[in-house]
C-alpha cells in the first residue's frame, strides 16, 4: 500500500463532487392546482347557436398570476378559437375589459382566484353587442365619446403664441379624471346604461365631459353644459355607484357627475 | 391553422405534406390554392359597411344583471326603486279607492277591520308596511347627501349603505311596536 506513490487529487473531482449539489438546482415540480374556467363563447360564423358557456381546466401552477395570463394558456394550449382582446398586459390599454366573476374589469390586473374548488366565470362587458366570444362592439361608447369633443376647445390663444398656462389649483381639477383609459368597465356596469345606452351618455363619456367643463384653459364650458341639459344624456344618471365600484383604474364617474349636475342647478 | 381548418382543407394540406409521392403533391398543392382563390372574394371598401349591418342583426346582446355581482350599490339602488313604487302603488291606490267608495275605505271602517284581524297577520303587514317606509326615507336622504357631493368616495357609500339598512331595521321594529 505504501507502495503507491500519492497522487494528487484529480481535478475532476471536484466537478464529481459538485454534481450533488447541482442536482438540488434543478426545479422543484410543483404540485397540480387545477382550476375551471367557465368562458362566454359565441361564434359570428354559426349566428343561430345559442351563446354559451365553454369549460376550461387549466394548472394554476403552470400559469401566471393574471386572468389574462389564464385567458392566454388556454387559447395558446387547449383552444386557439377562444376570441379576446388584449395588449399591453399592464392596465393602461383597456383592451382586456370584461366581465370576470360578476364584476367588470380588466383582464390583466385581475389576480386569479387559487381558492380550491372555485370556478371562475368569464362573460363579455354586460350588456353589449358581442362581435365574438368576449369581444363586445364598442362602436357606440366611442361615438358617444367623439360627442362631447374630448379636446381643448379655445379660439384665443394666449399672446405669445405659446402654451394655455394654468395654475397649480386648476391643473388639480383634472386629476382622477384625466387618468381614465376608456375601457367602458364603467359604463357597461351601469344599469341607466344597460336600459338607456342609445340616449344616456354613460359614466366614462359623462366623466370626461366634466374633465372639460372643469378645465381652466377651456373656453367653451357653456357650450359644453348646454349639451348635457336634457333629460336624457346626463339625467339618468341615479347615483347608483357601480361605475365607481367597478373602476379597474380606481377613478371616481359618479363624483364627476354628481358635480356636473350641481353646477347645471346652479346656473 | 384556423383557416385550414375552417376551410375544410386540413387534411389535404395533411396529405400533401406527408405524401411520399411528389407528383400527388404538386396537384393537390394545386388544388388546393384554387380552392383557396375561390374561398377569397376582393369587396370595394364601400360594401365593408354592409357586411357590418348584416352581422350586427344577428349579434347577441351579451348578459347584465343576472350575472353582474350582487353589489349594495346596485342593489340598493333597485330596492330604492322597488320601494318607492309599492309605496306610491299604496297611496295612489288607497285614495282613488276612497274617492270611488268612500263609505267602504274612511278611517272608521279600517280601523274597524284591522281591529278584527289575528295578531299575527297585524305585526306581519304592519313590517311589511314599515320596513319600505323607513329604507325609503332613509335612503331618500342618502340621495340628498349625495345630490350635495356628500359622501361620494366608496367608502362613504358603503358607510351610509349600512346606516341606511341598519336605520331602517331599527325604525322597522320600532314602528312595529308602536
Amino acid at each position: 500500500m505504501s507502495l503507491l506513490p500519492r497522487l494528487p487529487v484529480p481535478r475532476f473531482s471536484r466537478h464529481f463532487a459538485s454534481s450533488a449539489a447541482r442536482a438540488l438546482a434543478t426545479p422543484v415540480q410543483k404540485p397540480v392546482l387545477n382550476k375551471e374556467f367557465k368562458i362566454y363563447r359565441w361564434n359570428p360564423d354559426e349566428p343561430a347557436k345559442k351563446p354559451t358557456l365553454q369549460s376550461y381546466t387549466i394548472d394554476l401552477n403552470q400559469t401566471g398570476p393574471m386572468i389574462l395570463d389564464a385567458l392566454i394558456k388556454i387559447k395558446n394550449e387547449i383552444d386557439p378559437t377562444l376570441t379576446f382582446r388584449r395588449s399591453c398586459r399592464e392596465g393602461i390599454c383597456g383592451s382586456c375589459a370584461m366581465n370576470i366573476d360578476g364584476q367588470n374589469t380588466l383582464a390583466c390586473l385581475c389576480r386569479i382566484d387559487r381558492k380550491e374548488g372555485k370556478d371562475s366565470k368569464i362573460y363579455p362587458l354586460p350588456h353589449m353587442y358581442v362581435v365574438k366570444d368576449l369581444v363586445p362592439d364598442l362602436t357606440q361608447f366611442y361615438k358617444q365619446y367623439k360627442s362631447i369633443k374630448p379636446y381643448l376647445q379655445n379660439p384665443n390663444p394666449p399672446a405669445d403664441g405659446k402654451e394655455f398656462l394654468q395654475s397649480p389649483e386648476d391643473r388639480k381639477k383634472l386629476d382622477g379624471m384625466y387618468e381614465c383609459i376608456l375601457c367602458a368597465c364603467c359604463s357597461t356596469s351601469c344599469p341607466s346604461y344597460w336600459w338607456n345606452q342609445d340616449e344616456y351618455l354613460g359614466p366614462a363619456t359623462l366623466m370626461q365631459a366634466y374633465r372639460w367643463i372643469a378645465d381652466s384653459r377651456d373656453s367653451h364650458t357653456a357650450e359644453r353644459r348646454e349639451v348635457l341639459q336634457n333629460e336624457m344624456s346626463l339625467y339618468r344618471c341615479h347615483t347608483i355607484f357601480n361605475c365607481t365600484r367597478t373602476c379597474p383604474k380606481g377613478l371616481n364617474p359618479a363624483q364627476a357627475i354628481a358635480k356636473i349636475k350641481i353646477e347645471l342647478a346652479a346656473e | 391553422m384556423m383557416s385550414t381548418r375552417a376551410l375544410g382543407l386540413g387534411s389535404p394540406l395533411r396529405k400533401t405534406l406527408f405524401s411520399q409521392r411528389t407528383a400527388l403533391n404538386q396537384s393537390l398543392v394545386r388544388t388546393t390554392l384554387a380552392k383557396r382563390a375561390v374561398q377569397t372574394e376582393s369587396l370595394p371598401p364601400s360594401a365593408s359597411n354592409k357586411i357590418l349591418n348584416q352581422q350586427r342583426l344577428l349579434r347577441p346582446s351579451s348578459p347584465h344583471f343576472t350575472i353582474y355581482q350582487p353589489q349594495l350599490t346596485w342593489i340598493a339602488s333597485i330596492a330604492n326603486r322597488a320601494t318607492g313604487g309599492a309605496l306610491s302603488a299604496l297611496l295612489y291606490g288607497f285614495s282613488i279607492a276612497y274617492l270611488v267608495a268612500p263609505g267602504t275605505f274612511d278611517s272608521v271602517h279600517v280601523v274597524e277591520f284591522v281591529a278584527g284581524l289575528p295578531d299575527a297577520v297585524k305585526y306581519a303587514g304592519k313590517a311589511l308596511l314599515a320596513a319600505p317606509f323607513m329604507f325609503h326615507s332613509l335612503n331618500g336622504v342618502r340621495h340628498l347627501a349625495w345630490d350635495m357631493t356628500k359622501f361620494m368616495s366608496i367608502k362613504g357609500v358603503y358607510q351610509t349603505g349600512y346606516a341606511v339598512l341598519a336605520g331602517s331595521a331599527i325604525g322597522t321594529i320600532a314602528l312595529v311596536l308602536m
